[in-house]
């Protein structure tokens, strides 16, 4: 009896210590993500602009975004999702080959790999300053070099038709040698090496090996990444925000500028939180998608045991 | 685990086939050495396309104006321009914006590596109801866009006053700020062994000397993995400076560059040059200190990272 209740203290004092350890990360968790979640929500159901409180107006914050009354909210939508759907598969390619590239044994390679991580560490603002320049349609080292190959650069930024892919561009130089190669490396190097001796004696060519053994088991990094990427595509703000502001004609003004807009420009903290709830469900649905369908052609190892 | 297959890698074992070595170990030799000739030249011309940005505005600031804007292009200064740093200097008060930077970092990073210490601790060695319940909980923080809470979290900032202070750009740093760093920190310290917590205990060491005295110093490279991350995401942070800091003397690096970008200056707006030295300025701290712990971080990233 003494020994069990003796244990019972014990195992309680482990639970409160436990608690103690991780309470500051849930007094954080309650302050600075679950309340203010809820605090938008109601948010999103009022119209506020800070200098008077918040007078509650039902579903008309979405009405208005959804229902086209403002009309950069579609223009919006679609220019992030275009930017999202040519980034991310690009960004996964690209990584992908430059982590292949690593992963042949060749001399210097860590040089390498730090030569293509320095531009996903650099301030985002400074690298878009850098292309500003790269990109300028007269002066730009860009265009100067199709000009030597005999093409006519266009105007990039300051063109609807090319301001997107010019982002993009930026975007993708940013992003390619960064965290998404290196969990490809790291996905490359812990494939055993017997699968791939196994597929030699098979006859099996360099492109059959990659297609059927490297593929399938980096297929959980190239989910992982592909969830990531979604979800960080849908954000794209700085580029935007510094070297084009939106334009020309709109053609930059993606979704997260706009909602800084409306909060933090013209001060419509209610019909903001609604644009972030509405962004918060598109990434959920985007993301349950993804698992779902990445059910069907994601390989764990851990599914089939040896 | 993927360090010492890596180390395996050339040492493949002849498969003991009796002597003769099998007619495809030996075209693979051939075909190695075409494989490495072309990767190192793509690795080559990769390398150069990541780092031709810096090359450009490297030369580009140390150019005169009139060497920059004209056709044809020149690719190298024809004399050296190095009093464009000066104007740069002298335009920006870029000591005063990298003090206030140095500042929020340092005390951000200091918060996040204790409080994700703390929290680390009690998810890996502490038995509590509903524990697994709260870390999945911890891990879904990171999927929850960070745009949802931003409005409130303004609200609640501007509420206590604190807008116009470094006060929201640190403090949350101090509650856990940064799951992934908890993620991490947890990972490492479920992979050293129990049986040092217990002989430190029968020493009659306390839980949080176990923690600072044992587990911590046994911790080196995740901790330098979550400084490194730290301190690059709050060097690099655009957004947060751009809601909170509106008086120009509390601006952090990136606010004081983009604010340089419309800076009237005696002939009009600053030309390019400028402004691409101004970038290098403020991007040689983030490389420097990247160097200076790569080491522990790609340790760090293997060791407790990937095994998930």
């Amino acid at each position: 009896m003494g020994l069990a209740s003796r244990r019972v203290t014990l195992s309680q004092k482990e639970a409160i210590l436990g608690l103690a350890y991780i309470s500051p990360w849930l007094a954080g968790f309650l302050i600075f993500t679950a309340g203010p979640i809820v605090a938008s929500a109601y948010l999103s159901l009022t119209d506020y602009q800070i200098l008077v409180p918040p007078r509650f107006v039902g579903f008309a914050n979405y009405a208005r975004a959804l229902g086209g009354a403002d009309e950069v909210f579609w223009k919006a939508v679609y220019n992030t999702i275009y930017f999202a759907i040519l980034f991310v598969p690009l960004s996964i390619v690209g990584s992908l080959a430059a982590a292949v590239l690593l992963n042949v044994r060749i001399r210097g390679q860590a040089i390498f790999r730090t030569m293509f991580f320095i531009p996903s560490i650099t301030p985002e603002i400074a690298a878009v300053f850098l292309w500003i320049w790269i990109l300028s349609p007269e002066f730009g080292p860009l265009n100067n070099v199709l000009y030597m190959v005999g093409i006519e650069g266009p105007g990039w930024l300051g063109s609807p038709v090319w301001s997107k892919p010019a982002l993009i561009l930026m975007s993708l130089w940013a992003t390619v040698g960064g965290s998404t190669m290196i969990i490809f490396l790291a996905g490359l190097q812990g494939i055993p090496t017997e699968l791939y001796e196994a597929s030699e004696i098979d006859g099996a060519s360099g492109w059959q090996e990659f297609l059927n053994v490297t593929l399938p088991m980096l297929s959980p990094a190239v989910f992982f990444n592909l969830v990531v990427g979604m979800s960080g595509a849908l954000r794209v703000f700085t580029a935007a925000f510094v070297a084009t502001s939106g334009g020309p004609m709109y053609t930059t003004m993606f979704y997260m500028l706009h909602l800084f807009n409306n909060a933090f420009r013209f001060l419509y903290m209610g019909y903001a939180s609604a644009l972030a709830w509405l962004f918060m469900m598109l990434v959920l649905v985007l993301v349950v998608t993804q698992v779902w369908i990445g059910r069907k052609w994601v390989y764990y190892e851990g599914e089939v045991q040896r | 685990m993927t360090a010492q297959q890596a180390d395996r890698l050339p040492e493949r074992p002849a498969l003991g086939l009796s002597g003769t070595r099998p007619s495809f170990l030996r075209r693979r030799s051939t075909r190695m050495i075409g494989v490495k000739a072309i990767a190192y030249t793509l690795a080559v011309l990769l390398g150069l396309l990541f780092l031709g940005p810096f090359l450009f505005a490297l030369t580009g600031s140390l150019m005169h104006p009139a060497d920059l804007y004209i056709v044809p292009p020149k690719w190298i200064p024809s004399q050296i321009a190095w009093e464009n740093y000066a104007t740069i200097w002298s335009l920006v008060p870029f000591s005063l914006y990298i003090r206030n930077t140095l500042i929020i970092t340092g005390l951000a990073m200091v918060g996040q590596l204790v409080s994700c210490s703390l929290v680390a601790y009690g998810f890996a060695r502490f038995r509590f109801p509903a524990r697994n319940t709260i870390f999945i909980m911890l891990l879904g923080t990171m999927a929850v866009p960070g745009e949802v809470t931003t409005i409130p979290q303004f609200l609640l900032f501007k509420g206590l006053g604190w807008t116009n202070t470094f006060l929201p750009l640190i403090v949350p740093s101090y509650f856990g700020g940064g799951a992934f760093s908890v993620f991490l920190l947890r990972q490492f310290f479920l992979t050293l062994p129990r049986d040092l917590d217990d002989a430190a205990t029968i020493d009659g060491a306390g839980t949080l000397r176990i923690l600072a005295q044992l587990l911590i110093p046994l911790s080196k490279p995740a901790l330098a993995t979550v400084a490194i991350l730290s301190f690059v995401y709050h060097w690099n942070d655009f957004f947060t400076p751009l809601i909170y800091l509106d008086s120009r003397e509390l601006y952090t690096v990136s606010l004081g560059l983009n604010y340089f970008k419309s800076e009237p200056t005696a002939g009009g707006p600053p030309m390019a040059h400028l402004l691409m030295g101004a970038s290098i300025i403020v991007t040689v701290p983030v490389i420097v200190v990247f160097f200076s712990l790569q080491r522990y971080f790609v340790q760090g990233i293997v060791m407790s990272g990937i095994k998930g």
